[in-house]
């Protein structure tokens, strides 16, 4: 079955004051649909992580969220484009632990277990791209 | 005399100021007195300027320009919104356009005139955006500098017991002021046991979990113990899904919870007093 677009708005990510806004925006979207708040929670601590590496590592960039369907269930997708210096090696990347930045090395490991559906895509010089997908009853 | 087709604006101020008052009451966004004399002094100021200046000198403008810029705050003050801020600006423009094609009967002419007024206007408009918009972000900065401040209270709940309850996000500059204040506040207390609350935070990534974690490191340095309380049931599976490990620190689901542990800890009791039997 395919995914339909029903409702979509982009947003410019620079500093960090950025973040609280788009997380605000996209709990907007899972609460238009009916998403419990377990799932507006994990949505939007998925968010949260992503934003924040794609402000760290990825130097800011460009976030769309989504108001999506497929079938009869409604989702929230969020996507989260960076112009960084993209991700050597994603298998590694997306390991428990694993940081470049002295940090937890949650941050993506993490967000695919809080989400239904998680797309990585990067490519060295050129940036990077991450999208999720939260369902309402997922 | 091409340069100073304006200058003759000057000679009719008292029926442009009749014409702009009226359009100004047209829109609806005219409000009595106050807004005469505004009027009355940029019309004569501006007119000045335009009967002085040429291509060349902008000089002139300066004054009419800063004056403009305080006329315009003193609007937003008065309750005016950014669109009839500008309307201001705007229908003096039309006034003045509409003296001018009665002064002047060559099209050319009166085009060049009046492309030239658009120039002057448009840019004064431009500024009364910028500074209304000026206003308005200087009151936000304030405010998010009062809100850091009045967020982070720590209280002292018992002898020895200190909590602090956290609303809203916790950044890293957020972070800072919260260690601060509850490292501080032990050690004037002599407290022993500090309860975080963070009922009031919307989401725990990995970053607050990681500041969450930092604060009880510092706490324990200073030999108090910390207790986190206010774990949402939401927030707690979305922690262990992230897999963050928050199975060194001591965690409660509520503040009243916390406060018992708090009590076992200084080895205190909350008795119920007993009925006095004779
Ligand atoms: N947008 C990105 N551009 C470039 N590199 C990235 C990007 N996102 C993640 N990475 C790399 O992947 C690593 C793992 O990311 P992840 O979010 O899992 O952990 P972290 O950000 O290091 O720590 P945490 O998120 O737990 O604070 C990062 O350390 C970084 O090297
Ligand atoms: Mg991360």
């Amino acid at each position: 079955m395919t995914t339909i677009t029903n409702n979509k708005e982009e947003s410019l990510i620079v500093r960090e004051q950025d973040v609280v806004p788009l997380r605000n925006r996209v709990k907007e979207y899972g609460v238009k649909i009916g998403m419990s708040i377990l799932n507006q929670t994990k949505l939007i601590t998925a968010t949260s992580e992503l934003v924040r590496n794609l402000l760290k590592y990825g130097g800011g960039g460009k976030v769309i969220i989504e108001s999506v369907s497929k079938g009869r269930e409604n989702g929230v997708r969020v996507t989260f484009i960076d112009k960084g210096p993209g991700i050597a090696d994603i298998e590694l990347a997306m390991k428990d632990g694993y940081s470049t930045g002295k940090s937890l090395g949650l941050g993506l490991p993490g967000t695919k277990r809080l989400v239904n559906e998680f797309d990585i895509k990067s490519e060295l010089g050129n940036g990077t791209t991450v999208t999720i997908t939260k369902w309402k009853n997922g | 005399m091409q340069n100073n087709l304006l200058g003759v604006l000057k000679e009719h101020e008292n029926k442009l100021l009749a014409i702009w008052s009226q359009i100004l009451l047209e829109s609806g966004s005219g409000d009595g007195a106050m807004e005469e004399e505004e009027s009355k002094e940029f019309a004569s100021l501006f007119l000045n300027a335009l009967a002085k200046s040429d291509d060349n000198d902008t000089h002139e403008f300066e004054k009419v320009q800063d004056l403009i810029v305080g006329i315009s705050s003193s609007r937003g003050k008065r309750g005016f919104s950014p669109r009839e801020n500008a309307q201001y600006l705007i229908s003096f423009k039309e006034a003045c356009s509409k003296i001018l094609s009665e002064l002047i009967t060559d099209p050319a002419t009166l085009y060049d005139a009046n492309l030239k007024l658009n120039a002057i206007l448009d840019d004064m408009t431009i500024m009364t955006f910028e500074a209304f918009m000026r206003g308005r972000e200087d009151i936000i900065s304030r405010q998010v500098d009062e809100i850091s401040e009045i967020s982070t209270p720590v209280i002292t709940v018992w002898e020895g017991i200190v909590a602090l309850p956290i609303i809203g996000t916790l950044d890293s500059s957020r972070t800072q002021v919260v260690m601060e204040s509850l490292l501080q506040q032990i050690v004037d207390t002599g407290s022993s046991i500090a309860i975080l609350d963070i009922s009031g935070v919307p989401a725990v990534d990995s970053l607050v979990a990681q500041h969450l974690i930092k604060t009880v490191s510092a706490t324990r340095l200073m030999g108090a113990e910390c207790i986190i309380s206010g774990i949402r049931p939401e927030i707690a599976q979305t922690v262990v899904h992230l897999g963050i490990d928050l199975s060194g620190i001591t965690t409660k689901a509520s503040l009243a919870s916390a406060l018992q542990t708090a009590f076992d800890m200084l080895q205190l009791a909350v008795v119920k007093r007993k009925k006095i039997v004779e």
